[in-house]
């Protein structure tokens, strides 16, 4: 026994101080900045203070008294839900499809959703830069439908709109994986209770499989919504000015105002409000399966 | 029956368009003889020769390159004794920790090594991008090496222990060479993560340590040109082509991929 403790000391020890020293040091050192002070030139203010801790909550009190945080939060959140929704409508389809797919087509068919994601983040963002750009023939033919109609041409590069579309786009496999991992399991039989019971094919897809599915829904939903969130690659390059999230302001504080502390609560911030929200999702996908 | 209806064809078809037109575009532009990114004008592998000439993206590829080997090497060896841990003695803390890492948004571990690297005044280049690269490398190794390990037979290393092997014997001759390819499907998924990532190298990288992400990113920004089209078509076939050969090594690559 004490050579079996031994051995799980060499082999689980090493990547454990690692992970400890790279990965949850900062994590709690990212919390201690969080009530620091910013330093003169940037960075952290000295933590000890004529042999006194120099510590604060200013940087919470800042982010909660200022309307302007709370707004670019729900902001945030609007564009991530919608972003959510969209690849929910755009995802289930397809998880559906590939589930009921004969058996020996399912990897490959899963294996050409993964794909895609494979490719470089910024690629797949920049590739919609391209598709929205004011002369792409997307645009040329979506402005030539609105002038058939009598209205006025649209641009969509740098709005919101740009930012939900590209959201979606990166996010996809996120949602379909997990439903398909669900609905893959529904047993067939029930359907076709259903259908001998008198269901027309609305009715066995919203009252059997889609109920069924709402764990693999909500876990699809968390997959795409935590990331989405927090993201700031995507309205940086797509957004223009009007579609900034919290992400871009999160990364202003560390490279550009250099307000650290700031930058630490509202990373904090966003992280404690992505985990309520999946942990809410979790709980709901509990609740769907009992 | 087949409950396939031509509705859901359909939008499963309209959804794989959504998926594939974009990276297409890229690919086809990157051959495409205009400044512009608008119109197909005539093919060129003009764009490609600028590529090959351009020191910066030169750099940045090299820098990325030179990471990602050292950071899939040392998270290889890392995650396969954390996925070994993982599985042979349950520890209690390791198991969080592993998921914890890849759970958390990138922007919070990106900033997060950001505060720590310049409190402990390492200095913001290679080597801070190599050291966050094996942080979050470590959990997906970890995980695929720990999906071989429960596929494999158990009862084949109590043979040879059995049969007088040492526990360190056992492993070297019997469960090593058993889950190899699941420790090799590990090795070129860090090695696609760190070639790939953008966020925390974003927040970890200092002058001089651009890597290819960096570089188009830092393009993409002041302005749109056909080169990154190129360089995005190489790298789109570097990237597949590892996750492919390790997709066929081991199967469990793609159900870690999904845990993203």
């Amino acid at each position: 026994m004490e050579r079996r403790a031994l051995r799980k000391w060499l082999v689980g020890g090493p990547p454990l101080a690692y992970l400890l020293f790279f990965f949850a040091a900062p994590l709690a050192i990212m919390v201690l900045a969080s009530f620091r002070v910013p330093g003169d030139f940037g960075g952290l203010a000295p933590l000890m203070l004529e042999k006194k801790l120099n510590l604060t909550t200013e940087a919470y009190a800042a982010l909660f008294s200022d309307f302007l945080y709370a707004r670019l939060f729900l902001k945030s959140f609007a564009y991530a839900a919608l972003a959510t929704a969209l690849c929910l409508a755009a995802g289930y389809p397809l998880a559906l499809l590939i589930a009921r797919s004969p058996r020996r087509y399912r990897d490959l068919l899963i294996l050409l959703v993964i794909l895609p994601f494979w490719s470089n983040f910024l690629i797949r963002v920049y590739a919609w830069m391209t598709i929205l750009g004011p002369q792409s023939y997307v645009m040329r033919a979506l402005n030539g439908v609105l002038g058939l109609v009598g209205l006025e041409p649209v641009s969509l590069l740098y709005t919101p709109a740009a930012v939900v579309v590209t959201l979606v786009y990166v996010h996809l496999p996120f949602m379909v994986l997990p439903l398909y991992a669900n609905l893959e399991k529904h047993d067939p039989a029930l359907l076709d209770a259903a259908q001998d019971l008198g269901a027309g094919a609305w009715q066995r897809f919203w009252r059997v499989t889609f109920p069924l599915s709402l764990p693999g829904v909500y876990a699809g939903a968390a997959l795409v919504f935590i990331p989405a969130f927090g993201i700031f690659a995507i309205p940086d390059l797509v957004g223009g000015t009007g579609g900034i999230m919290i992400g871009n302001v999160i990364k202003q504080q560390f490279l550009d105002a250099r307000d650290w502390p700031f930058g630490a609560a509202l990373s904090l911030v966003l992280m404690a409000s992505a985990i309520a929200l999946a942990g809410l999702a979790a709980a709901f996908g509990r609740g769907a399966r009992a | 029956m087949t409950r396939r209806p031509a509705w859901l064809w359909g939008a499963a078809i309209a959804a794989f368009l959504f998926l594939y037109a974009p990276l297409a575009i890229v690919v086809l532009y990157s051959f495409n003889d205009s400044r512009l990114n608008a119109q197909w004008v005539g093919f060129t592998f003009s764009w490609y020769d600028k590529l090959w000439h351009n020191e910066e993206m030169l750099l940045a590829a090299r820098n990325s390159l030179a990471i990602a080997l050292a950071a899939a090497a040392a998270s290889t060896a890392l995650g396969t004794m954390a996925g070994f841990a993982l599985h042979r003695y349950k520890p209690r803390l390791l198991p969080a920790l592993v998921l914890a890492t890849i759970a958390v948004p990138e922007i919070l571990m990106g900033v997060s090594l950001l505060i720590f690297f310049v409190l402990l005044n390492i200095t913001l280049g290679m080597v801070s991008i190599i050291l966050a690269h094996i942080t979050f490398c470590i959990g997906f190794v970890a995980l695929v090496v720990r999906a071989r390990l429960a596929g494999m037979d158990e009862s084949l290393t109590e043979a040879a222990r059995d049969l007088g092997a040492t526990p360190a014997q056992a492993f070297r001759w019997v469960t090593l060479p058993l889950i190899m390819p699941g420790i090799v499907a590990g090795a070129l998924m860090a090695f696609t993560l760190s070639l790939d990532d953008f966020v925390i190298t974003f927040f970890t990288a200092g002058v001089g340590s651009a890597t290819l992400p960096l570089q188009i990113y830092t393009m993409v920004k002041i302005a749109v040109t056909p080169e990154v089209n190129a360089v995005s078509t190489l790298l789109m076939l570097l990237t597949l082509t590892l996750i492919l050969i390790a997709t066929r090594l081991s199967p469990s690559v793609l159900r870690t991929e999904a845990s993203r």
